[in-house]
């Protein structure tokens, strides 16, 4: 159930797609949680995907940056293809950076350790100038003032922003989001939103799994709906939102609603 | 009436605080506690002056075995006549101040190097320097030192020596068979799950056994390797594979979103253990792991039985001299109060590192 409508695709059709997935299939021992995934992203670009839980959205994103071993088809990040090259994987992965549902800081660092650990030991970067670094990015989530806590002792929305800086510090071209808002208590989901929306009109490439539907109507450029492993619905947010087409995506979509 | 602050404070009963709420919490909160308290504060009067009477008023302190047999009390003097002897074995007299300064250097560098702030180049230059002259103390050669025997080394040094590299060198090696047993590579994954199982599959006196009588059988003829350092590799060995599982329990601990996150960013494998996941994953296991290395350290009183004149050894022989038989309890006491000191202050010092690296963690509000 592939959707290889070249429906939505806002930018200049002679560039290269900077995420390419062609015919990936997955499965966790017998099971088989991603079948026939096509998907190409361009720079700049921002994806929501949605869909019900168990229905592979989280796989596919985690696939990108080979969190996850594909076992059928190609996936081709930033003109490198995702193989069992270790080389591969670790270029791939400094391109890529990835936010979680659960933030996954490193609780025995400072905030500002947490941020610069990329940097220095990946980039080489001096440990002054990566300070300098975190702490722009900080300033970017609009939490320069917790530099020097822990992770511990600060509040959720504050440790996503976290999360998200200290994927920044590392200059990556793509973002991917895990449900970075469903682990937060309702009053902190504006503020990790909010940060989002200024990253996607900075114009980072972004694949989001989330449903938070308003979110997706300001910033993204395609919505992706899967369920069972598939991608069964791909359309622009107004007209997913207000029109689905297919009805696993109509019954999906009064449920969340 | 006080017209200013409308509650008045209010102290606590009585019952509550004071000695009589301590008393009343602690020793007398229940029928079974309170039983229990007058049982034991029984035992306690009946027992203690007793031990008080034999141990320091109807005790000798320096006299001969002779005169010991017939005093009433603890006879310390089995200790304080023989100290020397008990303390360094069979080590040259005239030679036992170079123990007794390699002792000291030890203790005193591992006293300076107990905070980590300290912990630099120089240090590292400076217990290289001190280990250096520590070996050179004892073995002598140089310097006019008049060479000693390793088979002579017995006593406290004897204890120390084994215990201190025996833990220095187990812990990073445990660590490394750990990491070994979760690796994907199937080769270093069952080497590191066989070498663990089969050591922790026969017990350490076995492992002594065989560094000394079978493992020289399998050397070629001519070489021999000393019998002090092979008792020593079958400690480290031992005592690492102990290590090996309890940090695997740590590392098992860990969330895997910690691994993910830290892969995310592009660390490698040896990046991430070393700045993310050993850090947390080594400090949830502090108390497992310095449990072993004490009783690593209580272990190495088994190299009695390959005839090492530890400290526990050489008062066994003291004792079995006919002017002093009979005193074992004062002798044992005394080796007793060595050991706990030496236990003790290990894990005071892990209880310390634990709270020195406890997370802040006072928020102000946090989702899980």
């Amino acid at each position: 159930m592939s959707t290889e409508q070249a429906s939505s695709q806002p930018q200049a059709k002679d560039e290269q797609p900077i995420i390419e997935i062609i015919e990936m299939h997955k499965w966790f021992d017998d099971f088989h949680v991603l079948k026939d995934i096509n998907l190409k992203v361009m720079p700049q670009e921002k994806i929501v995907v949605c869909g019900p839980s168990g229905s592979g959205k989280s796989t596919v994103i985690r696939c990108i940056n080979r969190l996850e071993e594909h076992q059928r088809g190609k996936i081709i990040v930033n003109g490198t293809e995702l193989t069992r090259d270790l080389k591969n994987i670790e270029r791939v992965r400094t391109e890529v950076g990835m936010v979680f549902q659960h933030f996954n800081l490193f609780p025995h660092l400072t905030i500002l350790e947490n941020l610069t650990v990329g940097p220095i030991w990946v980039r080489k970067t001096p440990k002054k100038e990566a300070e300098e670094l975190a702490r722009h990015y900080l300033e970017i989530v609009r939490i320069p003032e917790q530099a020097n806590k822990y992770p511990g002792q600060i509040s959720g929305g504050q440790q996503q922003r976290v999360a998200i800086a200290r994927s920044l510090c590392m200059k990556p071209k793509i973002m991917l989001f895990d449900e970075p808002t469903s682990a937060l208590d309702p009053e902190m989901i504006k503020e990790v939103l909010d940060v989002m929306v200024d990253l996607a009109r900075e114009g980072m490439t972004m694949i989001v799994v989330s449903h938070e539907m308003g979110f997706a109507k300001t910033v993204a450029d395609r919505v992706i709906f899967m369920d069972f492993g598939e991608i069964v619905e791909e359309n622009d947010p107004y007209e997913f939102f207000d029109n689905p087409q297919h009805e696993r995506t109509q019954l999906f979509l009064s449920q969340i609603l | 009436m006080n017209t200013t602050t409308s509650i008045e404070e209010i102290k606590p009963p009585i019952t509550n605080v004071g000695v009589i709420g301590w008393l009343r919490q602690h020793l007398f909160n229940g029928i079974f506690n309170s039983i229990a308290t007058v049982l034991i504060l029984v035992l306690l009067i009946r027992v203690i002056p007793q031990f008080f009477q034999w141990a320091f008023i109807d005790s000798v302190w320096f006299s001969s075995g002779q005169e010991c047999h017939q005093a009433k009390g603890a006879c310390w003097s089995v200790i304080t006549q023989n100290i020397r002897f008990n303390v360094f074995g069979y080590f040259p007299y005239e030679e036992q101040w170079r123990p007794l300064v390699a002792m000291i250097m030890l203790v005193g560098m591992l006293i300076y190097s107990r905070d980590w702030n300290r912990w630099n180049k120089k240090l590292g230059y400076a217990w290289i320097f001190a280990l250096f002259v520590m070996g050179l103390l004892m073995k002598g050669g140089l310097f006019g030192l008049v060479p000693v025997e390793s088979t002579k080394w017995s006593g406290l040094p004897l204890t120390l020596l084994l215990s201190f590299f025996g833990i220095l060198a187990s812990y990073p090696l445990g660590v490394v068979l750990a990491l070994g047993r979760q690796s994907n590579m199937p080769v270093i994954k069952s080497f590191c799950v066989v070498y663990i199982e089969m050591i922790r599959g026969v017990p350490l006196i076995t492992m002594l056994f065989m560094s000394t009588v079978m493992f020289p059988l399998f050397l070629p003829e001519g070489v021999t390797i000393d019998k002090v350092l092979r008792a020593q590799a079958a400690i480290i060995l031992f005592t690492a594979a102990y290590i090996a599982e309890v940090v695997r329990g740590g590392l098992q601990a860990m969330d895997k979103g910690q691994y993910e996150a830290a892969e995310s960013l592009g660390l490698n494998y040896f990046q991430m253990m070393r700045k993310i996941i050993l850090p947390q994953a080594l400090k949830i296991v502090i108390p497992p792991t310095v449990g072993i290395l004490i009783s690593a350290f209580k272990d190495t009183s088994l190299v009695v039985i390959i005839a090492l004149y530890d400290i526990l050894n050489t008062t066994k022989s003291i004792l079995s001299e006919p002017e002093w038989t009979g005193f074992s309890t004062e002798a044992y006491i005394f080796i007793a109060m060595i050991y706990y000191i030496c236990c003790f202050s290990m894990s005071q010092y892990s209880r310390r590192i634990e709270k020195q690296l406890e997370y802040k963690n006072t928020p102000p509000q946090q989702t899980s």
